[in-house]
């Protein structure tokens, strides 16, 4: 499969590709159409209550694509699920926490202290699930990295029921944030649809970290590396890049993300428990098949395409049916579409 | 220290030459028919008492027929499926519905019967729901779980390995969902109660054969529902010797090892891959039937993700592809659980810690899966070929490395 994180730059020119039928067209932008179609029908049908639904799975998503990002990241430079991922961010989240209660923070902090103190801990809380991914990288996946595929893929499992159980002597029961930016509160309303602080804090955040994650990769000499190594592995060690600190930087890169997303949710939703990262994981690892894994805008879109969907489906079906409804759709779209929105093919077989 | 594993080697070739091999194996049938007759006997603290441990021998040979299933999928043809607890679902909840009275209002109230008892003992009034003799429930169950795992496998399996994996699990993960919340109706259309939600499906019939209608009174005497345990542990087991030795199983190593090679050398792949699916899918149904009527309950709370990575690392724990290695893997994986982890629970006290040693025994197992395929990925009992197969580039190197000594054996042209 070709390599991930490099923003495409083959100009194609448009007039050497031949005529294509409308159905030929159609068929291969069908998820776009099918994803539009769904959320125009929506729309029509109840607007303000389709309107709001499309707010919350928006900022919900930012959660997501963090996540997603990780996963599509790792995916690009070594074609590894990394399924410990969502309980780096399960630690991202529990680590925040740990430190806002060490501060002795509440419900009741002044503002001003709550958000000093978020800025204060996101630096921590990156690091923290950063090292936790490099770690899991040296330990579980370096080791197998000439082993057939089921190999890594099945220590991953086994670290991620490690850190789940982790967790889980951690803090054994859920446990409440303290609601340091009063997500509850309105900031101001559109279309009679009230935008909380929760959102705006979500995509505060989660803005400049993607515009960093892309200027990294893109613009520095270790991004260059980085798609380099995700290209060819022998090629890029034969030029002198050391594909190893490469690799744990990718890791450390998904950590961090994951970790800023593991905050995100701990003050967005609330309640955090020794379990988030399992379904998080899962349903990120949805958003970055969705968008066509190992391309970082394609996990970023994904990501707010399925916080939408969930929405949507919290919303018009019960919750108990939402997990189902995106498994679902990560079956669909893996067995008819698995190049997703914006991928390459990588069917086999 | 390797003198000494050599003569502990040599003496077990030894005493393993001393009869011929089907003459261990005949031993080794025999005593696992008087198995509860040893149990009876003794009754070490460890193992709890012996009807406790009859009761872990059971559950583990349901355990060793979906560790045997899985197997096939894993171990021989290489596909990696971590939704394999759906098929467990699936074979439970048709016992839970062809041998409960979750359908009350069938037949008019008067239910359904096939060679079980018929009427209540009690009022002499019939019986309401479906019940449907154990022995014939099985095989419509292990037909049923094919069905579901050629339905999922035939457009999955074009998929790459790792795809393939997240697959399986999304589907392990909704199957459970699927029961849990069927109370009225699938996906909510019509209003029959497939599951009863969270409480589950409770209380199952009891095994009876076909001949009479005494039903087994398992929760008080265990050995009958232990030897069909164990009838059912060999029909596997001789299933599956003879699908190793097969066309089919050599075709299953063949895509396996290689599976451009195999496809070149004419070897159908999806069928192939189907067939590993649907047979694996089969004994895991097969298992969940039993395993239903044992417990006497059918309850989503069973089918978590969890379970099929505690399958799962029976089969890697025990050597992929062998499949005495499984059985062995899947006694030592569910004495570990049932047994030595208890009994470990005094430890986190010592050392100020303050914890359930059970809570995290999946975590436990995790660590065992990474050790394991860190340090042995062949696990402990391997088949040769796997063994060959998973230090593939290890021999590869070694190759390398000797290569530049060795005499050329023969003359290489440049064109």
């Amino acid at each position: 499969m070709e390599a991930a994180s490099i923003p495409e730059q083959q100009p194609e020119p448009e007039a050497r590709t031949p005529r294509r039928s409308p159905g030929a067209y159609v068929w291969d932008n069908i998820l776009p159409f099918l994803l539009g179609a769904f959320l125009l029908y929506f729309l029509v049908h109840d607007f303000n209550r389709s309107f709001d639904d499309l707010k919350t799975g928006l900022s919900n998503g930012t959660i997501w694509a963090l996540i997603a990002l990780g996963y599509t990241l790792v995916y690009g430079i070594i074609e590894l699920i990394n399924f410990a991922h969502g309980e780096v961010f399960m630690i991202g989240s529990f680590v925040s926490v740990s430190v806002w209660q060490a501060l002795g923070l509440t419900d009741t902090t002044a503002a001003g202290v709550g958000i000093l103190c978020i800025i204060a801990v996101l630096p921590i809380a990156m690091l923290a699930s950063g090292s936790l991914n490099v770690m899991i990288e040296r330990v579980a996946y370096r080791p197998l990295r000439n082993a057939p595929k089921l190999a890594p893929l099945i220590t991953a499992i086994g670290m991620s029921f490690i850190l789940q159980n982790v967790g889980l002597l951690w803090r054994p029961t859920p446990d409440s944030a303290p609601d340091l930016i009063r997500s509850q509160a309105n900031y101001f309303t559109v279309f009679n649809t009230g935008i909380e602080h929760s959102d705006v804090f979500a995509v505060v955040v989660t803005v400049p970290l993607l515009v960093a994650l892309l200027w990294f990769v893109g613009r520095t000499k270790y991004g260059k590396a980085m798609r380099a190594t995700a290209q060819d592995m022998d090629a890029a060690r034969l030029m002198g890049i050391n594909v190893d600190r490469t690799i744990s930087l990718t890791f450390a890169l998904g950590g961090m993300l994951a970790g800023a997303a593991g905050l995100i949710y701990a003050l967005y939703n609330g309640v955090i428990k020794f379990n988030q990262g399992f379904t998080a994981g899962l349903i990120a690892f949805t958003a970055a098949v969705m968008g066509g894994i190992g391309n970082l805008k394609g996990a970023v879109v994904g990501g707010l395409i399925i916080g939408v969907i969930q929405a949507l489906s919290d919303d018009y079906a019960q919750p108990v049916w939402t997990p189902a409804i995106v498994f679902a759709i990560l079956i669909l779209v893996m067995v008819f579409r698995p190049q997703g929105l914006f991928g390459e093919e990588t069917r086999e077989g | 220290m390797s003198a000494a594993l050599a003569t502990f080697r040599g003496n077990m070739r030894t005493v393993r030459g001393a009869m011929p091999s089907w003459a261990w194996g005949a031993v080794l049938i025999a005593l696992a028919i008087l198995y509860p007759y040893i149990t009876d006997n003794i009754n070490l603290p460890i193992l709890g008492g012996h009807d406790d441990l009859l009761d872990a021998s059971i559950q583990t040979l349901g355990y060793i027929i979906m560790a045997l299933g899985l197997n096939i999928v894993v171990g021989m043809a290489g596909l990696l499926d971590l939704g394999y607890v759906a098929f467990y679902a699936i074979g439970a909840f048709v016992i839970g519905w062809l041998g409960s009275q979750q359908f009350p209002d069938i037949n008019n109230s008067k239910g359904i019967h096939f060679l079980v008892q018929s009427k209540s003992a009690i009022s002499h009034q019939p019986i309401p729901g479906i019940h449907i003799n154990f022995f014939f429930v099985i095989f419509i169950a292990a037909a049923f779980t094919a069905i579901w795992g050629i339905i999922l496998g035939a457009p999955t399996l074009r998929l790459r390995g790792d795809y393939l994996a997240i697959v399986t699990l999304a589907f392990g993960e909704i199957v459970p969902r699927i029961f849990e919340n069927s109370q009225s109706g699938f996906f909510g259309i019509g209003s029959i109660d497939f599951s009863n939600g969270r409480q589950g499906i409770t209380p199952i019939d009891k095994i009876n054969f076909p001949w009479t209608t005494d039903t087994f009174k398992y929760p008080l005497e265990l050995k009958p529902a232990y030897w069909v345990a164990l009838g059912m542990v060999f029909f596997t087991i001789f299933i599956n010797r003879r699908l190793r030795d097969s066309r089919l199983g050599r075709a299953w190593i063949a895509v396996r090892e290689d599976e451009v090679a195999a496809a070149a050398m004419g070897v159908n792949l999806v069928r192939t891959k189907l067939m590993a699916y649907a047979i694996g899918a089969a004994f895991g149904g097969f298992a969940g039937v039993f395993l239903g009527t044992y417990n006497n309950t059918v309850n989503v709370d069973q089918f978590e993700f969890g379970f099929s990575v505690f399958i799962l690392c029976m089969v890697i724990i025990g050597g992929m592809g062998n499949i005495s290695g499984v059985i062995l893997g899947a006694i030592f994986l569910s004495l570990v659980n049932r047994d030595l982890l208890p009994q470990l629970n005094t430890y986190p006290e010592k050392i100020g810690l303050n914890f359930d040693v059970t809570s995290i025994n999946f975590g436990i197992f995790g660590f065992l899966l990474l050790v394991m395929m860190v340090l042995r990925p062949e696990g402990f009992l391997p088949s040769t070929r796997r063994k060959l197969e998973l230090h593939e580039s290890e021999l590869e190197d070694e190759v390398v490395a000797g290569g530049a000594m060795e005499p050329q054996l023969y003359e290489v042209r440049h064109e």
